[in-house]
């Protein structure tokens, strides 16, 4: 009956002191938790909404139809020969990723309050099954690209291939900037107010419905430089560079200061959260 | 064998109270370092007078031995689930530390996670999964869990639209089939029905008998009693004993407040609650008189447990359980009700009474555990010297014989 064994490790639990290292044994253990997070997430998404998962596809396609309306009818954007809305669609859809896995993971540790009061686990699995949850999303929106390449008879390229390594590096950027925020919202609640803005902001910091070049053209390399450091500005860059071809191909070292600063944002992330995530409990 | 499955040393846990919410926000914390920067050297005020400081627990020491149930008891505020808390690493210690030898699993609460959106049977999964469990284990135990609850024709159904009490005895059988080493578990069994709470008592037992560590903490002393050998009385923060649970009760009994009223402020719910109860002696027993809350129109059992002072159960008595017309209608507000009950059969010593408001068999609305405390004394029936007296341990209750018939000079057997 008894499957404790004399050689069960003995674990000892103390004030921890100086920096929390980030124990990924632990979290190895925790993934069935933090797969079963993600699946409630996705299932409670679209439940009771009269359109359900259509909503999915709806957002994106009226985003782009705005776009194509305000930049390329209205503004007679220049976009290289593409299809203005597939290249506008290949920006939406990682940032809209981004916005709503920000929205989601940035208030998960609160809303799992109750769970964090009353149950152990490592916390990082919060936010982190919040960004997951919207992966759902994201495949069905990058079935609507897949369609609308069809519709405006564009080659599916090799260099498609490619995408998943940005999808790597925006689903990094989300949950580090998740793992900052739902830290950071657990003591402030203003987070609740700074993220609706931060993404509204958002989209006109990425190059969403225009082109990264653009910035260098008119501002010059150093806000060039400035801009690239938000990481959804190689990601987006690299979807169209992915999709659209060589045309696209974005500015190479501001890809790479949209990686470094990922993973800045990532690691600090990640530190700032395993210190504070001893006191949630009793702050939340 | 000799080394105990769990150890505490010294431990503490402080915690900061802050009386106004003046440091919560982003923009006070960004004044005040700009107030740092500007005045330096910055005044180091260590605390600040809007902060208090206190410790809910500290210098704890103790040691639990494989396979042993060991009960925790105090009153509200004592450290309890502080303790609970530190045990199963929901927060930190202040100072101190907490040896564990094996997997722990914590019941602070059943049906934590529960989505109301999510069927049953999704709900079983994510909740067994937040305990503890992994999708193979509880796959396993799937059909077992279904069966325990009672829910086999509602699986598919969204647990919002349960009743309270399928919810949570879909909630307990989950949580009742975990398998760790060592168990924390507090107060769940003062859920549901009292035909499930039994159940819920008898797969406790069969837990403590399977050889596995149990820690318990409740309110209620019998089922304390009935479930566990040894026992910690915390009181304040600390540990004020660690005994046999008889010795245990009674330490817990005598030093707890009970007195003959009592005030509490009421959870934040929409249930009925208990706020004040007094108790005045009458000719031939014991007035009470019970202040409830209410958010609406109400009919409410008010039941009476009674205990010894060892917290042995004694008798029960109830307006509205036993018989429904005697239940007890509530007006929005606070309402006051009265009654009276005689204590002549009892034995003398010392009384606690417990009071339950409850939809009788379906719902718990509030409870005050020993809330309420007497000492009976009277003067002996008519004629008779001596009283029976709870010191005794023949019970706490005087069974007035009444004489039949006598046969005497039967002289037999004696004169042989």
């Amino acid at each position: 009956m008894n499957s404790r064994t004399p050689q069960t490790p003995e674990r000892v639990i103390r004030p921890a002191r100086g920096l929390v290292p980030i124990d990924f044994a632990e979290l190895w253990r925790y993934r069935e938790l933090f797969l079963f997070l993600s699946w409630r997430d996705i299932l409670i998404r679209y439940k009771q909404t009269a359109l359900g998962i259509a909503w999915a596809v709806l957002q994106p396609l009226l985003n782009t139809f705005v776009f194509v309306l305000v930049f390329d009818k209205l503004g007679n954007f220049d976009s290289k020969g593409a299809p203005y809305a597939v290249m506008a669609l290949a920006g939406l859809i990682p940032w809209q990723f981004f916005a709503n896995a920000l929205g989601e993971s940035s208030n998960s540790l609160v809303a799992s309050s109750n769970m964090v009061t009353k149950i152990y686990f490592p916390r990082l699995i919060i936010p982190a099954s919040a960004v997951l949850s919207g992966v759902v999303d994201l495949l069905v929106s990058l079935m609507i690209l897949a369609v609308t390449m069809l519709w405006f008879g564009l080659p599916f390229r090799w260099s498609l291939l490619g995408l998943p390594l940005f999808l790597l590096i925006a689903f990094s950027a989300a949950f580090a900037a998740g793992v900052w925020l739902s830290a950071l919202n657990v003591n402030y609640r203003d987070v609740k107010y700074v993220v609706p803005f931060f993404t509204r902001m958002g989209i006109y910091l990425s190059p969403v419905g225009y082109l990264s070049t653009l910035i260098l053209d008119k501002f010059g390399p150093g806000v060039h430089f400035l801009y690239c450091l938000n990481p959804m500005v190689g990601v987006i860059d690299g979807f169209r560079w992915c999709i659209l071809g060589d045309a696209f191909q974005p500015n190479l070292q501001g890809l790479a200061a949209s990686g470094i600063a990922t993973m800045l944002l990532l690691v600090t992330g990640m530190f700032y959260f395993r210190s504070t995530e001893k006191t949630f409990a009793d702050v939340i | 064998m000799s080394d105990p499955i769990l150890s505490i040393k010294d431990l503490g846990k402080r915690y900061r109270l802050r009386t106004s919410a003046r440091h919560n926000t982003l923009r006070d914390q960004l004044a005040e370092g700009f107030r740092r920067l500007v005045r330096r050297p910055a005044p180091e005020t260590v605390h600040s007078p809007a902060e208090v400081e206190f410790w809910a627990l500290r210098g704890v020491n103790c040691s639990i031995e494989e396979g042993e149930i060991l009960g925790v008891i105090g009153r509200n505020g004592a450290g309890k689930s502080t303790l609970l808390k530190l045990l199963s690493q929901i927060t930190e210690p202040t100072e101190g530390e907490i040896r564990i030898r094996g997997r722990i699993a914590s019941l602070l609460e059943v049906g934590t996670g529960f989505h109301p959106e999510l069927s049953g049977r999704e709900n079983i999964y994510l909740n067994g999964a937040i305990l503890g469990m992994s999708k193979s284990e509880i796959s396993r135990k799937f059909d077992e869990i279904v069966a325990f609850a009672e829910v086999e024709k509602f699986l598919d159904t969204p647990v919002k639209r349960y009743s309270s009490g399928m919810y949570v005895r879909l909630a307990f059988a989950v949580a009742a089939h975990l398998e760790p080493e060592i168990l924390i578990i507090d107060e769940v069994l003062a859920v549901g029905d009292a035909a499930f709470q039994q159940k819920c008592l008898g797969r406790m037992k069969e837990v403590g008998k399977s050889g596995r560590t149990v820690i318990f903490v409740s309110h209620n002393m019998s089922i304390v009693q009935s479930l566990c050998h040894r026992c910690l009385v915390m009181q304040g923060g600390r540990l004020i004993a660690d005994a046999p649970v008889s010795e245990a009760v009674e330490i817990y009994l005598r030093d707890s407040s009970a007195s003959n009223a009592f005030n509490q402020t009421p959870k934040r719910t929409d249930k009925p609650a208990l706020v004040s109860g007094n108790l005045d002696p009458t000719d031939d027993g014991i007035r009470i008189r019970l202040g409830i809350t209410s958010e609406n129109r109400r009919s409410v059992a008010v039941d009476l447990r009674l205990a010894d002072r060892t917290g042995i159960p004694v008798g029960f008595g109830s307006l509205g359980t036993l018989d429904s017309r005697s239940m007890v209608e509530l007006a929005p507000g606070t309402n006051f009700v009265s009654f009276s009950f005689s204590t002549r059969a009892l034995a003398t010593g010392s009384y606690y009474i417990s009071i339950d408001l409850t939809l009788p068999f379906s719902e718990y609305y509030d409870r005050c555990e020993n809330c309420l405390q007497f000492e009976n004394i009277r003067p002996a029936a008519d004629g008779a010297t001596r009283l029976v007296a709870q010191s005794w341990g023949y019970g706490s209750v005087e069974l007035p014989l009444k004489r039949e018939l006598d046969q005497l000079n039967i002289t037999e057997f004696s004169s042989r």
